[in-house]
């Protein structure tokens, strides 16, 4: 080994060190933001390792790659707005993938033939892994974005074709596997996986996206390892190791704050198939005007505001903040309860309320605000619907029983800010919206926000 | 890969994922949309993966076009990520220290 090698692998050592503390300066605000700095510096230690000891004969590739990708990179990190940031995620995890999947064909080319079994194992899965999360996630930032049509895509027979998808394309891998020659097996592998990837995500509806975009995390990452172990190179195997476990760690959350399995979410459809089991909450809806609201909210001695998906779809997020403060001016405690599923991403709603310069430390987790509850005078809901369902507690036949929620409808009174009378996107029928203490708060989610804020001003 | 090397490795993925399981579950709810941001810039370093196919020698060309393809989407990922995450992490401001901006 020449000493410029060593000195590749000396830097590969260093980043991976940082990395791992970058991910636990992660565990508290405070610290997050010199942990990221810490990453950064041993990300760029590795690229300087490499360019130094890894033997570069042909560097206008090289040179051109690193300048685009850095322009599209800074570009994105510059313009993208907090709302488009379950879709920015979703695209970045097609192109992590992506970059693993064309390294693996890269490696096929080049040393396809001088492999040992060890190493076409693990290739074919960078493959496999990388393929289907790359179209994968372009399906899912496609839903995100509203290019494609975000309701689940369901055929008859539809898990059963996923399945057989799915067994060609290890039936492939594993057939390359003991045919090293097998140059068609290897592509139609890439290709088979290519379309599971597709096959995998369309059937699956917005609300489950917080599951889907943590695997597709989980999945990028472990591309990423699998990459590592092709290449005999350590730092990847840590890097994409932390990757797919802290997106495998966040699905387990996920899955856990909609009580449901991970093969529920894959296979089971949701939302496409109602249950009559819910109908049954019917009665009348109470409208309640601006002014009144306005009034509720100004003379109470607690509000608790609880956001959905709504709220970043109606970009409301700085007139909730500005009615906070207003009401906060007033002596009126005001927290925000947030739960693990709400918006389309884990964490969504937390960057969206801190964008709009709300502080963290009045953004609580469902387990915290849920006992604060019962002493709150008012509850105001937007844009969210399932999460705050009390038939996910009280009704054993709901679709959602069983589901973990925001129990806004122990508060005294519930104010429900919503576009209009219908159902939710998982058409789940809501009997808190029936509720005596509830009164709906109909229009935009931000119109009606920012009239709030200037009715209690003249209060 | 001779099996030194393959146990080797299956040791530090081991060890990567007992450690990440520990760190990361200690992240809090609040910062999970960085975190996602964050490992995936972390996991950009397949871009020296993909810096090897674009210009080392023993690659041919087609290797070395995959290789440039997979060097710009993995520098999307880590310029792109990196400076996402902090400006994420830049906007989640304590009660104290959003009291010291406005004075």
């Amino acid at each position: 080994m020449s000493l410029t090698s060593y000195f590749m692998e000396a830097t590969y050592l260093i980043a991976s060190i940082l990395f791992i503390f970058a991910l636990k300066g992660m565990s508290h605000p405070e610290t997050a933001r010199r942990g990221m700095f810490l990453a950064e510096g041993g990300m760029f230690a590795a690229i300087v390792g490499t360019l130094i000891g890894a033997h570069i004969v042909t560097w206008v590739w090289i040179i051109v790659g690193l300048l685009v990708g850095s322009i599209i990179g800074a570009w994105m990190a510059i313009w993208v707005p907090m709302t488009a940031m379950p879709q920015r995620t979703a695209l970045s995890h097609a192109f992590g993938a992506l970059a693993a999947a064309l390294v693996g064909i890269g490696e096929f080319i080049a040393h396809g033939t001088e492999m040992g079994g060890v190493t076409r194992g693990a290739l074919g899965f960078e493959i496999m892994l990388g393929s289907l999360t790359t179209t994968g996630s372009l399906i899912a930032a496609g839903k995100l974005q509203g290019i494609i049509y975000g309701k689940p895509v369901q055929f008859r027979g539809q898990n059963i074709i996923n399945l057989g998808t799915f067994l060609i394309m290890v039936g492939l891998a594993g057939f390359f596997w003991i045919h090293p020659d097998a140059v068609i097996a290897f592509y139609s592998m890439l290709g088979v996986a290519f379309v599971f990837g597709v096959l995998l995500v369309i059937p699956i509806g917005s609300a489950d996206m917080p599951v889907v975009m943590s695997l597709l995390n989980s999945y990028a990452g472990l591309a990423s390892a699998a990459t590592g172990f092709v290449l005999g190179n350590n730092v990847l195997i840590i890097a994409g190791t932390l990757d797919g476990f802290s997106g495998f760690i966040l699905s387990v959350l996920m899955c856990k704050a909609m009580n449901r399995s991970m093969t529920n979410v894959l296979f089971g459809g949701f939302g496409a198939v109602i249950a009559e089991s819910t109908s049954n909450a019917g009665g009348v809806m109470r409208e309640i005007s601006l002014d009144d609201a306005a009034m509720q909210l100004a003379f109470a001695n607690q509000v608790v505001f609880v956001p959905g998906y709504g709220l970043a779809t109606a970009q409301a997020q700085h007139a909730v903040r500005e009615l906070a403060e207003l009401l906060e001016e007033r002596g009126v405690t005001v927290r925000f309860g947030i739960h693990p599923v709400a918006g389309r991403m884990p964490g969504h709603m937390n960057v969206l309320l801190a964008e709009a310069n709300v502080p963290y430390s009045s953004l609580y987790e469902m387990d915290q605000i849920n006992p604060e509850l019962p002493q709150t005078d008012v509850a105001v809901v937007i844009g969210a619907n399932d999460v705050v369902n009390p038939d996910a507690r009280d009704n054993p036949k709901s679709l959602i029983a069983g589901m973990p929620i925001i129990e806004v409808d122990r508060a005294k009174s519930v104010i429900v800010l919503k576009r209009g009378q219908g159902r939710g996107f998982s058409g789940l029928e809501n009997p808190l919206f029936f509720k005596p203490c509830t009164s709906m708060l109909y229009g935009d989610a931000k119109s009606s926000l920012t009239h709030l804020a200037q009715a209690v001003q003249h209060v | 890969m001779n099996p030194a090397v393959l146990i080797a490795s299956v040791y530090v993925f081991a060890l990567a994922a007992f450690l990440g399981y520990q760190v990361i579950s200690r992240v809090p709810p609040l910062l999970h949309t960085p975190l996602m941001s964050a490992t995936n810039a972390i996991s950009g370093i397949s871009l020296i993966g993909s810096l090897v196919l674009a210009g080392s020698k023993g690659y041919t060309m087609p290797a070395h076009i995959l290789g440039f393809v997979a060097v710009t989407t993995a520098t999307v990922n880590v310029v792109g990520g990196f400076g996402l995450t902090d400006r994420m992490l830049k906007m989640f401001k304590s009660r104290n220290a959003k009291k010291e901006e406005t004075k």
